[in-house]
């Protein structure tokens, strides 16, 4: 009997609704199915972000390039923090760049499901593709970021080491560990509000505990692993190895840190998967 | 057999409603709470979606209790029912938006929902960006969109404004944009929610001319509304729920009219002595009104052009005569569109029964597409003895009064006349052009 619909609709998928409860796989062939989906939405969220602001893409590099700044002044001249020997602004842009691109997800990507309710009580696509167009979408902000870093280290005259092939990696762990705790918060923030309340408080203090404006090398040595476990940490350590050659390549935070960012990115998404079906419901 | 598109299962959703929390007696009882209501709160959030053990729970709403369905391949079917019967929540829930709490859907098909026109338009994007959007999220491909692209602007027709964002568009260009696309996805099943209730009357015409090729085309669709003509006109079959539950599934035509009927029943209030706009003087009573169909059946929904009839029903304590009944109707604004009295063509009335009841006949009701409400009042000599201002409400869905499918815009008129047309040609003044003349005929 079913063989006879296979057989009339060769084409025809069969979709099944039931109720769901407990962990789900991801489905990638769906995902597949909406590629164009996944494309449109970070084109959209890149356009609509700049639409009718009078410096559009400019904002990409000012929001670091001011952070460089205030920071500098702050931390490298008042306070003194030590910068490895690299010029502190170098020192402090070089790990601006991931951080940025990290925070903006978590913050973006957080608010991107109970932003865009309405669209989600009125029709149905694979809910994964809304937070992840928002990590994709940021991708073009970091390019440019990196862009301005380059100008920089020509303008300091810093040649990068051969390090920077390792870069393409460092990359891949930054994405994952965006993606994967911005799925957590994001799944957990359209349950509770109060993740969307506290998110830019907690960024702020989570870049304290990340070697954004002071060396890891200040860290003590039994601590380091702990500290390692904030993926960020292995990326930016990472950055500055390959950039300014400040340090030998961290591999063992950039271990650490990957295990933590995969692990991150497959709860994330499995979480997310778990919970994907009360949204409607509860955004 | 093979055929069967959608297939439901005892389908059912709950959905928990919030409850009322006790207020708190003393000063430390409300110290006390106020720091529990984190946990009381993230428990509270947490139960908004499990229903395991408190099947009956009282802040538990069951949406939708045991439905079970199947609809053939190709079938159109009408879904109706009073707002929260659970009509919109078996579409969500039929669109994968929302999960059933218990139940099963098997459908067979590409499936596109289309609860709402223009979902994910964005105002800063311009028109042709929207499209590609909104198409995508409905479920097209970005090639099968560009194919379709010119198709689509010119059912919009709005190709000049393709590249304005779309925040500077009128209401109407944008809901027509947005239908132009919906009505350009070619699903094996399409599910439709009220979507024609936007737009002017010209565009639900165009609306529904498209809904009409989509379900002659061999398409299955459901459909819901809230226009009884509609779903009379596009569904050969119909599904009335209420309060949950599925009560009624045959023949369109026969489960509308089962429907109005019982909605007819619910307006008894109004007849009820208790009601406070009532003015009543006691000896003659009006117990019941009601609009009645070609066919002699209580209705609250008709067609202008066919004959109907408005009956009320009267009870009376002893003999009354010089009686008069009059009724005005009135237009969903309140404005009165026409009064009609027993005494107008000379009829007297005299009451020697208990009971009895008088009907007015319209042969050719002319009342323009709309909603109306009735006023009735009975006097006995010159003096008002009852009377109800909201005694009847009915629709007119769609009109047959012109035999054509034309239909002359809601905001210039009320009522429909009657007319005849004449044209006659003078060859002898300017030379028309010859094509003129074959407009006589």
């Amino acid at each position: 009997m079913n063989e006879e619909v296979v057989s009339r609709r060769p084409q025809g998928p069969v979709t099944i609704v039931e109720p769901h409860t407990g962990w789900r796989m991801i489905d990638w062939k769906e995902l597949r199915e909406y590629k164009d989906l996944f494309f449109f939405l970070i084109w959209r969220n890149i356009k609509v972000r700049y639409a009718q602001s009078a410096i559009g893409v400019g904002w990409a590099v000012l929001q670091p390039v001011a952070s460089m700044l205030v920071f500098t002044v702050i931390f490298g001249r008042l306070v003194g923090v030590e910068s490895d020997g690299a010029p502190y602004a170098v020192f402090a842009f070089v790990a601006l760049v991931p951080w940025t691109y990290f925070a903006n997800c978590l913050t973006e990507g957080t608010a991107s499901m109970v932003a865009n309710a309405q669209i989600i009580s009125k029709i149905y696509f694979p809910r994964l593709i809304m937070p992840m167009a928002v990590i994709g979408a940021r991708m073009v902000d970091f390019v440019i970021a990196l862009a301005i870093l380059a100008v920089l280290l020509i303008a300091y005259r810093i040649v990068p080491t051969p390090g920077v092939a390792v870069l393409p990696l460092l990359i891949v762990i930054m994405t994952m560990a965006a993606a994967g705790l911005g799925l957590w918060l994001t799944a957990l923030a359209i349950q509770f509000r109060d993740i969307n309340y506290g998110m830019s408080f907690g960024v702020q203090l989570l870049m304290y505990a990340a070697p954004v404006v002071y060396p890891a090398s200040l860290i003590p040595d039994r601590y380091l692993y702990f500290y390692a476990l904030n993926p960020m940490v292995g990326v930016i350590e990472g950055f500055r190895a390959a950039l300014l050659g400040t340090r030998a390549m961290p591999w063992d935070l950039i271990g650490i840190g990957a295990l933590m960012a995969a692990l991150l990115f497959l709860s994330g998404m499995l979480y997310f998967r778990r919970k994907e079906h009360v949204f409607a419901d509860v955004a | 057999m093979s055929d069967i598109a959608i297939k439901v299962d005892n389908l059912s959703k709950a959905y928990r409603l919030g409850v009322q929390a006790q207020k708190s007696k003393t000063l430390v009882e409300a110290v006390v709470k106020g720091l529990a209501a984190p946990f009381r709160n993230f428990r509270r959030l947490q139960r908004l979606n499990t229903f395991s053990s408190d099947r009956n729970s009282d802040d538990i709403l069951w949406a939708l209790k045991d439905v079970s369905f199947e609809v053939r391949d190709g079938d159109v079917v009408g879904f109706i029912g009073r707002n929260g019967a659970g009509k919109s929540t078996l579409l969500k829930i039929l669109s994968r938006i929302t999960d059933p709490t218990e139940g099963r859907i098997e459908i067979h098909g590409r499936v596109s929902s289309l609860l709402e026109v223009g979902t994910g338009f964005h105002p800063e994007l311009t028109g042709r960006e929207n499209v590609y959007m909104n198409g995508t999220i409905l479920g097209m491909k970005k090639a099968e969109i560009d194919r379709k692209f010119d198709e689509i602007v010119d059912f919009s027709g709005v190709e000049r404004f393709l590249d304005t964002p779309v925040k500077r568009y009128s209401s109407g260009m944008k809901v027509r944009l947005a239908f132009a696309v919906a009505a350009h996805l070619e699903p094996e099943v399409l599910i439709v929610d009220e979507v024609l209730a936007v737009g002017d009357a010209e565009f639900q015409k165009k609306c529904l001319g498209k809904m009409q090729d989509v379900a002659g085309s061999g398409r299955t669709v459901l459909f819901v509304s809230h226009n009884m003509g509609a779903v009379q006109n596009l569904c050969p079959r119909a599904i009335a729920l209420r309060n949950g539950e599925m009560v009624d599934d045959g023949p369109a035509g026969e489960v509308v009219r089962r429907y109005l009927n019982s909605l007819v029943q619910n307006s008894a209030d109004a007849f009820s002595l208790e009601n406070p706009d009532r003015r009543w003087a006691g000896g003659l009573r009006l117990v019941s009104g009601c609009v009645l169909d070609k066919r002699g059946n209580p209705t609250e929904s008709i067609l202008s052009g066919e004959p109907i009839a408005l009956r009320f029903a009267y009870e009376c304590d002893r003999e009354l005569d010089d009686l008069c009944l009059k009724f005005t109707v009135y237009d969903q604004s309140g404005i009165a569109v026409t009064h009609i009295r027993t005494d107008l063509t000379g009829f007297s009335i005299r009451s020697t029964g208990r009971r009895g009841s008088l009907t007015c006949t319209l042969p050719r009701n002319p009342f323009a597409i709309g909603g109306y409400r009735v006023a009735v009042s009975v006097d006995s000599h010159g003096k008002m003895i009852d009377h109800i201002p909201g005694a009847i409400a009915f629709t007119v869905s769609d009109t047959v009064f012109f035999g054509t499918s034309q239909v002359p815009p809601r905001q210039f008129c009320t009522v429909y006349v009657d007319h005849e047309w004449s044209i006659t040609n003078d060859v002898s003044t300017a030379a028309p052009p010859a094509k003129a003349v074959s407009a006589v005929a």
